[in-house]
């Protein structure tokens, strides 16, 4: 089965929030909530700063607290790509999920249902990618099959370095981040 | 739009979206296209392009069941390459914005008090027209001007000039690139041009002194400034603020403000005297390289130490990487350029570096542009102008040439000489932040007799207006081609992809029918634009209709760099490129450029710099929905060691006081590592006075309103603005 994960180029991103306002727009992402976000860190005394930018969404976790504490299976796991996703319907809006996510990756929209990135799933079921993926002008995003070992971003986590969010979480994110 | 062209638009738009689903690979269209838009169902794409800022990007419009959607690039345009900037996709906010003018407003009350009457189109034109009338009359058509930005002024320019006016403006050249391409303009007989020909993709070594790429969103020159980031290209960052470019070089030179023309000096006394430079092509292209030699040697990089701040080994050691990789080396010429009064020449130092690095018209450097041929539309003849344009008189600033200085045409409504301007039309052009010294801009308004703001938001210069006109947002209308000089020539259109939701209009048919008010009506021939766009295609064997499906034609590759066969052509003087200037010399300036020492800030005092965010352009985006969920209002960047210095915490607002006494309104501060400690810096935009645009009314605060000084640079007339300093006032 596929695993479903992305790449993200930190070398790369300028951190312009095209990303951001690309899953708004494509998700109708109401005023005043994102589903993903920049987080731009800098370490060091002016000027000799090193500083990493890169762009944050829910991780689709391999290890899901978020799909464990739900009382009512409206979190789950797609069956395609193992994508983490939620069903509006049976979401009672508890907020159980939103506290367990440790990337504080989830909300809950005014329409009374958690919610946060669905990797696009809807575009990626046609064969499209992600529309943070397809809008950045920086080419710093791959979205891909992790599990398959000639897939883009198998390859590019091969040949660079990467880290995770929070690994101590121990949810085995499916975000790397190239370094 | 009449009846009959609303339907012949709607049955052209129809057979678009065929053409247009394909090039999108899977939406599905199911319209039924004898309805308005808004009626329809389905997904429907409709190409068009940008006008978030003047890149013009081509853009994908995406109509679900009636409604605007969202916005991508059209993956044919060479600009955008199918990805469009944040502001480009969030084009969509601009439609709905809430705060969007709704109807022509006719004012009140005093100007400035934004107290309107809402009127007619034909009450607001009547209104005009008057006016019009009775100032070519009692002082002659020249006395009303045009101030506009971008490609959308080009009906209301075609009016003034019908109307019998020369003056004609955009802050574009004397307050942000005229300095540029002046300078360039004097070394290689050209300009940079916009957008800019620089060849970033082919890069091996990038130098941005001026040029905060990643935060400045110029969309082709950050996609290809990703992929040197991703080639290993070598990037060298010289600015006071470590800025998102900054991070991704390889060299980072914390420049103290105002010295950069030390530093450009520095670096070619470097390449000079270690003979470093392209000797070939400088004895094959160049002038007067000895007399050049003699003046920048004695610039030595312990000198510059003094000034700049940055160490002599980096100097050397930056100069020597730069020629390294010549000629793919770009000294990048930055766009926004007005800093400190001596900016032509601090540009003609940047040409002169990269001719030093044989950059100009080779790959990894400056291409040769090229743009598609498009006739004009056979207008009548202009009618003689009796007077010259009042922006420049006497022709005391000498190289201000192409383009018209917009601060000479308001002195001449101040003083009224050499003429009275009676009349204003400001066109997408926010002046009250785009101008220095709001005082003046103010004072100038009093004079006058008519002040029409035609704008699609109520902008701070339209609080000012006697007229507003309330435009439709670029997904609404209509404009003219866009042809823009790039790599490649090519040809884009705008067009409505959604209806306007209020009475707004477009540009064209203002212009239009103003024009027809005053007499003029035989310079509107056609019938409407669509008319107007197909005359001006087939004449270039192309047709509207094509081009509405496409989006973007392009002509046949040909070459852009001199090995490749583009001609090398300097339109200078010698029509070579000149090192020593006597075009400069016979004017009385410095033929090769000198180093001006600039104040310093008094103590308790830092420079006030400013820049952009990659979410907002200009102040004309602040209040777009999406826009402004990213970012709402500035902060003021002040260094850690200041803000302890003087207790300013993270996150609490203070307020800013300049030299002249101005305080600003209030601002967050943004305690951080990445600035120096002389100087503070915000985004432009913010700290928006008009109380019509509700959603951003005094948020943040306004770097123009503390831009009261400006030093003219004497080349060009441009106004430089990095001159102020301010100090903080904790009572907020």
């Amino acid at each position: 089965m596929a695993r479903f994960g992305m790449v993200i180029d930190t070398k790369k991103c300028v951190g312009c929030q095209d990303c951001v306002i690309a899953c708004k727009t494509e998700n109708k992402v109401p005023e005043g909530h994102d589903r993903d976000w920049i987080v731009t860190e800098s370490h060091g005394k002016f000027p000799d700063i090193l500083m990493e930018i890169r762009t944050e969404r829910c991780n689709h976790c391999s290890n899901t607290p978020c799909v464990s504490c739900c009382p009512t299976g409206a979190s789950h796991i797609h069956d395609v790509g193992g994508v983490v996703l939620v069903n509006h319907d049976l979401c009672i809006g508890c907020k159980a999920c939103v506290e367990s996510c440790p990337y504080d990756a989830r909300f809950i929209h005014p329409d009374g249902y958690a919610d946060k990135c669905t990797f696009c799933i809807h575009r990626v079921e046609k064969g499209l990618k992600p529309a943070c993926v397809e809008v950045c002008p920086t080419y710093c995003m791959h979205f891909g099959d992790l599990d398959d070992p000639n897939s883009e971003v198998s390859k590019l986590l091969q040949s660079r370095k990467y880290h995770v969010n929070l690994p101590e979480a121990g949810t085995q994110p499916n975000i790397f981040y190239l370094i | 739009m009449n009846s009959l062209s609303r339907r012949k638009f709607l049955k052209i738009s129809g057979a678009t979206i065929a053409t247009a689903a394909v090039l999108a690979g899977s939406a599905k269209t199911f319209v039924k296209a004898s309805k308005k838009i808004s009626e329809r169902k389905g997904l429907e794409i409709i190409p068009t392009y940008c006008d978030l800022c003047f890149w013009k990007c081509g853009a994908l419009a995406y109509i679900e069941d009636g409604k605007l959607w969202k916005v991508e690039g059209n993956p044919a345009d060479p600009l955008s390459n199918g990805r469009l900037c944040p502001r480009g996709t969030g084009g969509v906010g601009a439609h709905y914005d809430p705060d969007r003018l709704k109807s022509p407003l006719i004012r009140k009350s005093l100007r400035g008090e934004e107290k309107w009457i809402d009127v007619t189109w034909d009450e607001a034109f009547d209104y005009i027209a008057e006016k019009m009338i009775k100032i070519k009359n009692e002082y002659g058509p020249e006395s009303v001007a045009l101030f506009s930005h971008g490609i959308g002024g080009s009906f209301l320019k075609h009016l003034i000039r019908a109307y019998g006016s020369p003056n004609e403006t955009a802050p574009s050249f004397a307050q942000c690139r005229g300095p540029r391409e002046v300078g360039f303009e004097l070394t290689f007989g050209d300009v940079v041009g916009s957008p800019e020909r620089t060849d970033i993709e082919n890069t091996r070594c990038l130098t941005l002194i001026g040029s905060h790429l990643g935060e400045n969103m110029h969309n082709t020159q950050v996609q290809e400034f990703s992929r040197a980031v991703e080639r290993g290209a070598s990037i060298i960052v010289v600015d006071p603020r470590f800025s998102v470019a900054a991070s991704k070089a390889k060299y980072y030179l914390p420049i103290k403000p105002g010295t950069d023309l030390a530093l450009l000096l520095a670096w070619m006394s470097i390449i000079v005297n270690e003979k470093l430079y392209d000797a070939e092509y400088i004895s094959k292209y160049g002038t007067g390289f000895d007399l050049f030699v003699a003046e920048v040697s004695k610039y030595t990089p312990e000198w510059a130490y003094v000034e700049t701040g940055i160490e002599p080994d980096l100097i050397r050691e930056t100069a020597r990487e730069m020629a390294r990789y010549k000629p793919a080396s770009l000294v990048h010429p930055g766009r926004h350029a007005t800093w400190y009064g001596d900016d032509a020449q601090r540009s003609r130092a940047i040409a002169l570096l990269n001719a030093l690095l044989g950059s100009w018209g080779r790959k990894g450097g400056f291409y040769q542009t090229h743009s598609f041929s498009i006739p004009k539309y056979p207008y009548p003849p202009y009618p003689e102008l009796k007077k010259e344009s009042v922006h420049n008189p006497n022709n005391k600033y000498p190289f201000a040439t192409g383009e018209q200085i917009s601060t000479g045409i308001r002195e001449a409504t101040i003083t009224g000489k050499p003429y009275p301007i009676k009349g204003w039309f400001v066109y997408g052009t926010n002046l009250m932040q785009a101008l220095p010294n709001q005082n003046e801009t103010v004072e100038a308004i009093q004079n006058l007799d008519l002040m029409v703001v035609v704008d699609v938001i109520p902008s701070e210069i339209a609080g000012w207006a006697d007229v507003v006109l309330p435009e439709s947002v670029y997904l609404e209308r209509y404009d003219d081609l866009n042809t823009s000089p790039f790599k490649e020539a090519f040809v884009g259109i705008r067009q409505p992809v959604i209806e306007e939701p209020n009475d707004q209009k477009p540009n064209w048919w203002m212009a239009k029918k103003i024009a027809e008010k005053i007499g003029l009506g035989n310079y509107f021939p056609w019938k409407d634009v669509e008319e107007y766009l197909d005359t001006r295609l087939q004449a270039a064997d192309l047709s509207l209709q094509e081009l509405k499906t496409k989006g973007i034609i392009k002509a046949p590759q040909q070459p852009i760099y001199f090995e490749d066969g583009a001609e090398p052509e300097f339109l200078t003087p010698s029509g070579k490129i000149e090192f020593y200037s006597s075009q400069l010399a016979e004017a009385g300036f410095d033929p090769v450029p000198r180093y001006t020492k600039h104040p310093d800030p008094p103590p308790g005092y830092f420079r006030l710099i400013y820049g952009r965010a990659p979410v907002h352009t200009f102040s004309k985006t602040q209040s777009n929905p999406l826009l402004k969920d990213m970012m709402d209002e500035n902060e003021l960047w002040v260094n850690t060691d200041i803000a302890e210095k003087y207790g300013l915490n993270h996150g609490v607002y203070i307020k800013l006081k300049n030299q002249d006494g101005v305080v600003s309104n209030k601002i967050k501060v943004r305690v951080t590592e990445r600035i120096r400690t002389d100087c503070v810096y915000m985004v432009h935009g913010f700290g928006q006075k008009s109380r019509q645009l509700r959603s951003t009314f005094n948020k943040g605060a306004s770097d123009s309103e503390l831009i009261t000084k400006y030093t003219i640079d004497p080349l060009m007339g441009g106004t430089a603005m990095n001159v102020n300093f301010v100090t903080f006032e904790m009572e907020a």
